[in-house]
C-alpha cells in the first residue's frame, strides 16, 4: 500500500480492507473515466483500485468470468473476443480506460442492452469489502442461483459509497459475428419515437435502437441487427421494407459509428454528461426542455436512457430534471453534484448505508 | 390468516404484526419447493391470492404492472394479444404467483438467455416488514442509484411484502424451432450440449432427461419420447425467422455429429407443446413412480455436468436408492428426483442423505445450492457450506435494515435463524392431486 495525503493505491484485497480499518474517508477509484462521480477536492482519500487488476477465472463453455475490480474493461473484451465472446450489456468508455468495478459503481450499460439485457442483468456475483473492511460474498459463478441475498445488486450504481467492490463475475454470451444498422431520419423526435413504437410489435431481434436528438436537424433513428453473416443483409432488407425506408450502414462505417456512441466521442470538448433513465412517453417534454437549451442528447434501448450532453452547470439541469420529475446521475463533468432532479429512494438507500457502512468510511451519497 | 383484498390489508396487517411483534409468512399460491412459504408457529399468514388484479399494461414501454397475487401465465396471456409475454417460466407457472416468483427469483427452462426473474422485474411498491411502504425502481429498464429492486428479489419475504410489480415484457419471437435427440448413454446427451455451447450459437433452452424420467414422463402424457434412450436432449432456438432458420440447420448437423441414435425435429407448434409438455410433467410422473420423493436444485458448472451426474449415479447405487434426472443443460441446474419409501425403515434417513452428498457435490463442484426453489427451510443447513460466517452476517444485518424484529417469513434462508418453521418433507398437496407439476 503506497500513501500520500489524499491518494492511497492498493493492490491486493487485504490492502483495501487494511485501507478501510486504517479509518479515513474513502472514495474508490478505477479508470477515472467518469471524473462527476468522484469526490470534490478534500472531501475523501482516493482509493486507486487500478492495481487490483487481473481476470481470476475464465472458462468460455461456462460463459462466466471473475476479474478483480481494477481490470480494465479493454483487457475483459479482448480476451473475451478471443473466444467469439462478448459484454452483451456494452458498457461505455471501454477505450478511455474504464474499469469493471467502475462501470458496475456507476452501473453504466450501452446501445447494445437492448438485446439481452444491461449490466445488472450480466452481474451474476461478487466480493466486496464493507465500511468496517469485512470481506463478502454474494452470488456465485453460475448463471442461475437462487442461494442467499443478492447484496451484489447494490453495488450497482453505489458509486463507491456503500463498499468497494473488490471482485466481480459475470454472465457473457457469443457476439453476433457480423453488424448492420439502418439510419432512419424522421421529422421529429416524436415521428422517431412513434416509428419506435410500431418496432416494438414487430420480430426484429435488435442489438440497439437509439435516436440521436438534435443531430444537425432532423432526430436520427439508429436500428443495428446482429447475426451470421449469411442472413444478415436479408434481414436488413426485410427490416428495411417493413419500415420504407432507411440507409443501411456495414463494415467500419457502421463500427465507427458506435464506437463514438460508446466513447461518448459526439459529447463536445468541456461539456457535461449525465445518465438519466426514462420512458418513451416522458421524451417528448424532456427532449423540447433540453433542445431549447442547445443540449445533446442520445435516447438509447427503446427510449430508456437519455444520455444528456450539456453545455451548462449542473444546478440548471437539476432544476429542469425536477420540474419533469426526472432524475439522473452526472457522470463527466465537475463532481460534487451526483446526483440530479428527483432522486431516487433516498430513505432506501440510508437504510443501507446504514448497514454496510454505518460508521461512514464512505464518502455519502449528497457529496 | 388473513385473507387479503387490498393492498390496505396487506398494509395494515403487517403494521399490525409489527406492533405486536407477530411473525407473518405473505404467502400466494404455496407452491414453493424449498418449504419457503411453509407457516411460523404462532404467526400470521398473509394471503395474497386474491390481490390477483394486473393494473396495467403498456405495449409500446413493454411493461405490465401487477398485483403480487396474478398467475404467472396469466401475464403472458394478457400480453399475448400485444405480441408480447412474460418470459421467466417456471414448471409450476399455471398456478405460481408473481409474488411469489418475486420472493424466489424463480426460474424456468430459459435463464441462461433470458435470466431469473429478477432480470424482469423492473419496479416494485413494497411494505417493508417495519411497516413503511417504499417504491423501489420504476417502469425504465434504466435505473439511478443502487438497484434496491434487484436486492427486493429474492429476499424469499423476508424484507416485507410486494404490493405492486413493473414486470418487464419480451415480444414474442417470430419462430421457435425445437429438436428432440436421444442418445444410448446419458454422458453424450451432456457432451453435445458442451458442443452447441461451444459453436457459438444461443440456444432459448438446453434439457435433458434420463431414461427413468423418460419413462416416467411417457407413461404420464405421451410425449412421444423415445422410450429406450438413455439420455433425451431438448434444443430450442428462437427469433427471427430467417436468422433462425440458417441457425438451425447448422445445430441440425452439429447433433447428428454427436451421435444420437435417432433426431426428431418438432412438425409444428402442437408437437412443440408435446415435448414440452412431457418434460415440464417429468417431475410429478417420476412421483408415480414412488410414494416419496425429495427434489434438488442444485447447480453445477456446465463443464462439469458429466462428472456430476457420474456422481449421482455412483451415490445412487451406493445408497440403494434410485434418483431420476431431469435438468436443464443449459445453465447447469440439476433437478435429481431421490425416490424413498417413507414407510421403510431408515429410507427417508438415507434419501436425506444422500441428499446432502449431492448439495455437497455442486458446491465442490464450484455451483449452487439452489438455481430457483430458493433456500427456504430445506436448504438453509447447507448456506454455511457456501457462504462465510461474515457473508451470513452481512445478510442479516442487511434484512434487519428493513426488518429489525425479524418478523418477516422468519426461520428462513439463514442458519443462524429465529423461530423454528414447520416442516414438510412430502409431495406437495396440490402435486399430489396432479393439480401443480414440478420443473
Amino acid at each position: 500500500m503506497t500513501a500520500t495525503l489524499d491518494l492511497l493505491i492498493v493492490d491486493s484485497i487485504a490492502g483495501v480492507q487494511e485501507a478501510v480499518a486504517e479509518g479515513g474517508r474513502l472514495l474508490p477509484r478505477g479508470g477515472g473515466t467518469k471524473p462527476a462521480t468522484g469526490a470534490p477536492p478534500g472531501a475523501a482519500a482516493m482509493l486507486d483500485l487500478k492495481r487490483l487488476t487481473g481476470i481470476l477465472e475464465y472458462e468460455p463453455g461456462e460463459y462466466v468470468f471473475t476479474a478483480l475490480a481494477g481490470t480494465p474493461l479493454a483487457e475483459i473484451q479482448a480476451e473475451l473476443a478471443t473466444h467469439g465472446q462478448y459484454l452483451p450489456f456494452d458498457p461505455p468508455l471501454v477505450e478511455a480506460g474504464a474499469t469493471l468495478g467502475g462501470t458496475i459503481a456507476a452501473g453504466l450499460s450501452g446501445s447494445g442492452r437492448q438485446r439481452y439485457g444491461g449490466l445488472r442483468d450480466f452481474l451474476i456475483g461478487a466480493r466486496f469489502v464493507d465500511g468496517q473492511g469485512r470481506l463478502v460474498r454474494s452470488g456465485g459463478k453460475v448463471v442461475k442461483n437462487a442461494a442467499g441475498f443478492d447484496l451484489h445488486k447494490l453495488l450497482i450504481g453505489s458509486l463507491g459509497r456503500l463498499a468497494v467492490l473488490v471482485e466481480a463475475s459475470f454472465k457473457v454470451f457469443p457476439q453476433p459475428p457480423a453488424y448492420a444498422t439502418l439510419r432512419l431520419q424522421p421529422a421529429s423526435i416524436e415521428a422517431a419515437l412513434a416509428l419506435m413504437a410500431r418496432l416494438g410489435a414487430a420480430k426484429f431481434d435488435l442489438e440497439a435502437i437509439d435516436i440521436v436528438a438534435n443531430d444537425a436537424g432532423n432526430p436520427h433513428l439508429l436500428l443495428r441487427l446482429g447475426g451470421l453473416e449469411t442472413t444478415l443483409l436479408a434481414r436488413m432488407n426485410a427490416m428495411s421494407e417493413w419500415i420504407g425506408r432507411g440507409e443501411i450502414l456495414r463494415g467500419d462505417e457502421e463500427a465507427r459509428l458506435w464506437r463514438e456512441t460508446r466513447e461518448f466521442g459526439w459529447l463536445p470538448n468541456h461539456w457535461q454528461l449525465a445518465k438519466a433513465p426514462v420512458t418513451p412517453e416522458q421524451i417528448p417534454a424532456l427532449e423540447r426542455w433540453l433542445a431549447a437549451r442547445g443540449a445533446a442528447t442520445r435516447y438509447i434501448s427503446a427510449g430508456n436512457l437519455a444520455w444528456i450532453g450539456w453545455p451548462g452547470g449542473w444546478e440548471e439541469l437539476s432544476e429542469g430534471l425536477r420540474t419533469l420529475r426526472l432524475g439522473a446521475v452526472t457522470i463527466v463533468g465537475t463532481p460534487g453534484s451526483l446526483w440530479l432532479g428527483t432522486p431516487g429512494n433516498m430513505a432506501m438507500i440510508a437504510r443501507m448505508k446504514q448497514a454496510l457502512d454505518p460508521a461512514g468510511h464512505f464518502l455519502d451519497f449528497a457529496a | 390468516m388473513v385473507l387479503a383484498a387490498t393492498q390496505d390489508d396487506v398494509i395494515q396487517t403487517v403494521r399490525a404484526c409489527g406492533r405486536h411483534g407477530v411473525p407473518f409468512v405473505a404467502r400466494g399460491s404455496g407452491t414453493s419447493l424449498s418449504g419457503g412459504s411453509l407457516p411460523v408457529a404462532d404467526g400470521v399468514v398473509i394471503a395474497l391470492s386474491r390481490l390477483n388484479r394486473i393494473l396495467s399494461l403498456d405495449p409500446v414501454q413493454r411493461t405490465a404492472v401487477v398485483e403480487p397475487g396474478v398467475i404467472n401465465l396469466d401475464v403472458s396471456k394478457a400480453a399475448a394479444p400485444h405480441g408480447l409475454y412474460f418470459a421467466p417460466d417456471p414448471s409450476s407457472q399455471l398456478i405460481c404467483t408473481i409474488g411469489g416468483n418475486v420472493a424466489f427469483n424463480s426460474g424456468g427452462a430459459h435463464c441462461l438467455k433470458y435470466g431469473m426473474t429478477a432480470n424482469h422485474v423492473l419496479g416494485i411498491r413494497a411494505v417493508l416488514a417495519d411497516g413503511e411502504v417504499v417504491q423501489l425502481g420504476g417502469a425504465s429498464l434504466e435505473g439511478v442509484g443502487p438497484d434496491l429492486t434487484g436486492l427486493f428479489v429474492g429476499c424469499e419475504g423476508m424484507f416485507g411484502v410486494a404490493l405492486e410489480i413493473t414486470l418487464r415484457l419480451m415480444p414474442r419471437p417470430e419462430l421457435y424451432r425445437t429438436v428432440l435427440a436421444a442418445y444410448h448413454s446419458l454422458e453424450a446427451a451432456g457432451n453435445a450440449v458442451s458442443q452447441v455451447v461451444a459453436s457459438g450459437m444461443l440456444p432459448g433452452a438446453l434439457e435433458i432427461m434420463d431414461n427413468l424420467a423418460i419413462q416416467a414422463a411417457e407413461a404420464a402424457v405421451h410425449a412421444g419420447y423415445p422410450l429406450d434412450a438413455a439420455g433425451l436432449l431438448i434444443v430450442e432456438l428462437e427469433g427471427e425467422r430467417i436468422q433462425v432458420e440458417a441457425e438451425f440447420a447448422a445445430l441440425i448437423k452439429l447433433i447428428e455429429s454427436t451421435g444420437p441414435y435417432e433426431v426428431r425435429v418438432a412438425k409444428d407448434d402442437a408437437d412443440r407443446a408435446r415435448i414440452w409438455k412431457g418434460r415440464k410433467s417429468a417431475f410429478s410422473a417420476v412421483g408415480r413412480l414412488s410414494p416419496d420423493y425429495i427434489v434438488q436444485d442444485g447447480v453445477v458448472p456446465r463443464s462439469r455436468l458429466g462428472e456430476a451426474l457420474a456422481t449421482i449415479q455412483r451415490l445412487s447405487g451406493e445408497y440403494g436408492l434410485r434418483v431420476a434426472n431431469v435438468f436443464h443443460a443449459g445453465d447447469g441446474n440439476l433437478h435429481p428426483l431421490i425416490l424413498y419409501n417413507g414407510r421403510n425403515a431408515g429410507e427417508y434417513d438415507r434419501a436425506e442423505e444422500l441428499a446432502a452428498q449431492i448439495m455437497e457435490m455442486c458446491i465442490r463442484l464450484g455451483g449452487s445450492i439452489t438455481g430457483e426453489h430458493g433456500v427456504g427451510v430445506e436448504k438453509r443447513r447447507y448456506m454455511p457450506v457456501l457462504f462465510s460466517p461474515v457473508d451470513l452476517e452481512v445478510m442479516a444485518e442487511v434484512r434487519r435494515a428493513m426488518d429489525p424484529d425479524e418478523l418477516a417469513n422468519r426461520g428462513k434462508v439463514l442458519p443462524a435463524g429465529d423461530a423454528p418453521s414447520l416442516a414438510s418433507h412430502q409431495p406437495h398437496p396440490l402435486e399430489k392431486a396432479g393439480i401443480i407439476t414440478r420443473e
